[in-house]
C-alpha cells in the first residue's frame, strides 16, 4: 500500500553453505524468539482461546465453571433482537462511512492533483485527522455539537441536541466518521492519481474527449485497483470501530448508535457474557470476511 | 474564472476539514463566562491561556499523562528491541515467517478487537496484570510489534549484505558485525520505530479501557474521556486545553516524518 523505497532482496548466498544451514536456522529461530513470545502469548494465543470461548458458557468472572455448550450462543444471537439492531445500525455505519469516505477523499484527490492556489493548506489539513489521537477527535465533535457551548447549533440557526436525538446521532456520528477516516483514503487516492501515465490523457484528449469522459473511462479504470484496496480496508476498519463511537456517544441515545463493538464490549465487560461476546466477535468476523470476499472476487472477475 | 467551480470545491473541503479544530482552538481560549454565554463566539473576546494552566492544575490530568508518557516509553523501547533481531533476520534469511508475518499484519486488521480482548483480559488476569501499566506496556507492544518489523526489515534491507561479508573477512563474528556495521546504519529506522511505537501507545485507548479500571492507573486518553462531569460547561475549556496539548506528541511526530510521507506518498505532483 505505501511506497517505500525497498531495495531488491541480497543475492541469495551460495549453494556450498548448505551444510549451514541448520546453523542458520538456529540463528534465525533465536533472533526471532524475542518477538514470537509476545506475539503467540498476547495475540495468536487470545485469538485462538477466543474463537475457543465463542463456544462455551463463558462468564467474566473469577468464579465460574465454565463448560462448552456447542452453538448455544450462536442460536441465542440469532434470536437477540438487541443484536440484530445492532448489526443493522452497524451496516448502515460501515457502508455509509467508507461510501462518503470515498467520494469525498475521492473528490479532494483529484483536487490535490491539479494546481490550484491553496492546495498547500488543504495538503496539510488532509493529513491532520490522521494525527490526532481518537480520543481528542472524539472530544473534539462533541464539543462542535455540544446543545449549549457548540457551534453548530449556531451556526445552523438551530437548538438540537445532536448526539442525543434519536433520529439525527447515527447521521452526526457518520459525518465525524468521514472526517476522521479521510486522510488516509485521500493519501493512497492521490498516490494512485499521480500514478496514472500522462499519455493516457494525451491520447484521450487527441480523440476528443472531454474531462468528464477522460475521468470516466481513463482515470477511473486507472483507479480500480487502488480503490478495490483502500475502501475494502475502510470498510474492516469501520465495521470494527470502537473507540471513536464510545467516545462520542457510548452507544447511545437508546442504543441508536450501538455498533456491533460497543455491544460486544457491554456484553462482555458489564454483563460479562465472555462466551456469548466471543461468539458475536466471531460471528461479524466471518461476515466481514465474507463481504470482502464476495467484494474482491467481483472485482477481480470483472477485472478481467 | 473557468476554474471557479473547484475553488469553491476546495475552499468547501478546507472548511469542513479545519472548522472543528478551529472550535477546539477557539474554546481552549475562552473565559469560563464566555463558555456560558447563550450565543457561542467563535474569536474569544478575552483570549485567555488560564485553560492551559488550569489543566495543568489538575492532578488526574498531569499524573495520567505521566503515566501515558511511562507507558509509551516503555512500550515504544521494548517493540524496537525485540523487533530489530527479528527484523534482521526476517530481511536477511529468507524463510516462510515473512510471509506469516505479513499475513499476521492483515489478520490483525480484519478480526475484531473483541475477539481477542475478552481471552486476552483473562490471561492477564490470571497473571494478576489487569490495572497494571506493565499489563497494558505488554499489550501495547504485542500490537505494536507486526508492524514495526515491517518497517524495521525495510530499512534492514537497504543496508547492503556485502558490508557484513566484508566485516567478516576481517574478522568480525556475525553479532559483531551487527552491532558495529548494520545497527548504526540503522538509525534512522530505528528512530522512525520508536517514534511510531510511542505515538500509537500515547493515542491507544480501546485496550487501556479494558485492562486499566481503576481510575487511579488509568492513561491519558482514558482520564479524558472522565474529564467532563455532569457539571456541565464549566470544564469544557480545560478539556479543550488538555486535549490540545495530548495532541503535540503525534503532531512532533507527523512533522518529522512528514517530509517522507511527502516524497513517499504525496510525491510525483512535481515530477510531471
Amino acid at each position: 500500500m505505501t511506497a517505500t523505497v525497498t531495495r531488491p532482496a541480497p543475492p541469495r548466498r551460495p549453494r556450498a553453505k548448505r551444510r549451514h544451514v541448520s546453523r542458520q536456522t538456529r540463528e534465525m529461530w533465536l533472533l526471532m524468539l524475542p518477538a514470537l513470545v509476545p506475539v503467540l502469548l498476547f495475540s495468536v494465543g487470545p485469538l485462538l482461546y477466543g474463537i475457543g470461548l465463542a463456544f462455551t458458557d463463558a462468564r467474566n468472572t473469577r468464579v465460574h465453571e465454565t463448560s462448552f455448550v456447542g452453538l448455544e450462543n450462536f442460536t441465542d444471537l440469532l434470536a437477540d433482537g438487541d443484536f440484530w439492531a445492532s448489526f443493522r445500525i452497524g451496516a448502515i455505519w460501515a457502508v455509509s462511512v467508507t461510501a462518503l469516505q470515498f467520494l469525498a477523499a475521492l473528490g479532494l484527490a483529484v483536487l490535490l492533483n491539479q494546481n490550484l492556489r491553496f492546495r498547500g493548506v488543504a495538503r496539510v489539513l488532509a493529513v491532520v485527522p490522521w494525527a490526532m489521537p481518537p480520543v481528542v477527535i472524539g472530544l473534539m465533535w462533541k464539543l462542535v455539537y455540544h446543545p449549549d457551548a457548540g457551534i453548530l447549533n449556531d451556526l445552523l440557526g438551530t437548538d438540537v441536541n445532536w448526539l442525543a436525538d434519536f433520529s439525527l446521532a447515527l447521521p452526526a456520528i457518520i459525518v465525524v466518521g468521514v472526517w476522521t477516516g479521510m486522510p488516509q483514503t485521500t493519501v493512497v487516492l492521490l498516490a494512485g492519481l499521480q500514478n496514472v501515465p500522462k499519455e493516457l490523457y494525451e491520447a484521450g484528449e487527441m480523440d476528443g474527449a472531454g474531462r468528464w469522459r477522460r475521468f470516466w473511462n481513463i482515470t477511473l479504470p486507472q483507479l480500480r485497483p487502488v480503490i478495490v484496496a483502500i475502501t475494502s480496508l475502510d470498510f474492516v476498519w469501520n465495521i470494527n470501530q470502537f473507540g471513536l463511537v464510545y467516545v462520542l456517544t457510548q452507544g447511545g441515545p437508546g442504543g441508536q448508535t450501538r455498533l456491533p463493538m460497543l455491544f460486544a464490549y457491554e456484553e462482555a465487560f458489564r454483563y460479562r457474557f465472555a462466551g456469548y461476546a466471543s461468539m458475536l466477535g466471531l460471528a461479524m468476523a466471518i461476515v466481514v470476511l465474507a463481504v470482502l470476499g464476495l467484494y474482491l472476487w467481483r472485482q477481480m472477475r470483472e477485472n478481467r | 474564472m473557468r476554474r471557479l467551480p473547484q475553488y469553491a470545491a476546495l475552499v468547501a473541503y478546507i472548511v469542513f476539514l479545519a472548522f472543528p479544530l478551529l472550535w477546539l482552538l477557539s474554546t481552549a481560549l475562552k473565559t469560563p463566562q464566555e463558555m456560558a454565554l447563550t450565543e457561542p463566539t467563535w474569536i474569544p473576546r478575552e483570549p485567555t491561556l488560564a485553560n492551559f494552566t488550569d489543566a495543568f492544575g489538575e492532578q488526574d490530568l498531569v499524573g495520567a499523562a505521566l503515566r501515558s508518557l511511562i507507558v509509551a516509553l516503555f512500550s515504544s523501547v521494548i517493540t524496537v528491541l525485540i523487533s530489530l533481531p527479528a527484523s534482521y533476520a526476517m530481511a536477511r534469511y529468507r524463510s516462510l515467517l515473512n510471509r506469516v508475518a505479513l499475513g499476521w499484519v492483515l489478520v490483525s486488521q480484519v478480526f475484531p478487537f473483541i475477539l481477542i480482548i475478552i481471552p486476552l483480559f483473562m490471561i492477564l488476569r490470571e497473571m494478576d496484570l489487569v490495572n497494571t501499566l506493565p499489563g497494558l506496556v505488554a499489550v501495547h507492544v504485542t500490537f505494536t510489534l507486526p508492524f514495526a518489523l515491517w518497517m524495521l526489515q525495510g530499512y534492514v534491507r537497504a543496508v547492503p549484505p556485502e558490508l557484513e561479508e566484508a566485516a567478516a573477512v576481517d574478522g568480525a563474528s556475525r553479532l559483531r558485525s551487527i552491532v558495529s556495521v548494520v545497527a548504526p546504519l540503522l538509525a534512522p529506522g530505528v528512530v522512525a520505530t520508536l517514534l511510531f511505537a510511542f505515538i500509537s501507545s500515547w493515542n491507544e485507548f480501546m485496550f487501556a479501557l479494558v485492562i486499566l479500571q481503576n481510575p487511579d492507573v488509568m492513561t491519558l486518553p482514558l482520564t479524558l474521556v472522565r474529564f467532563t462531569g455532569p457539571e456541565g460547561v464549566a470544564r469544557l475549556g480545560p478539556l479543550a486545553a488538555a486535549s490540545l496539548m495530548a495532541t503535540i506528541p503525534s503532531l512532533i511526530f507527523f512533522a518529522i516524518i512528514q517530509r517522507r510521507l511527502k516524497s513517499g506518498l504525496m510525491a510525483g505532483a512535481v515530477k510531471g
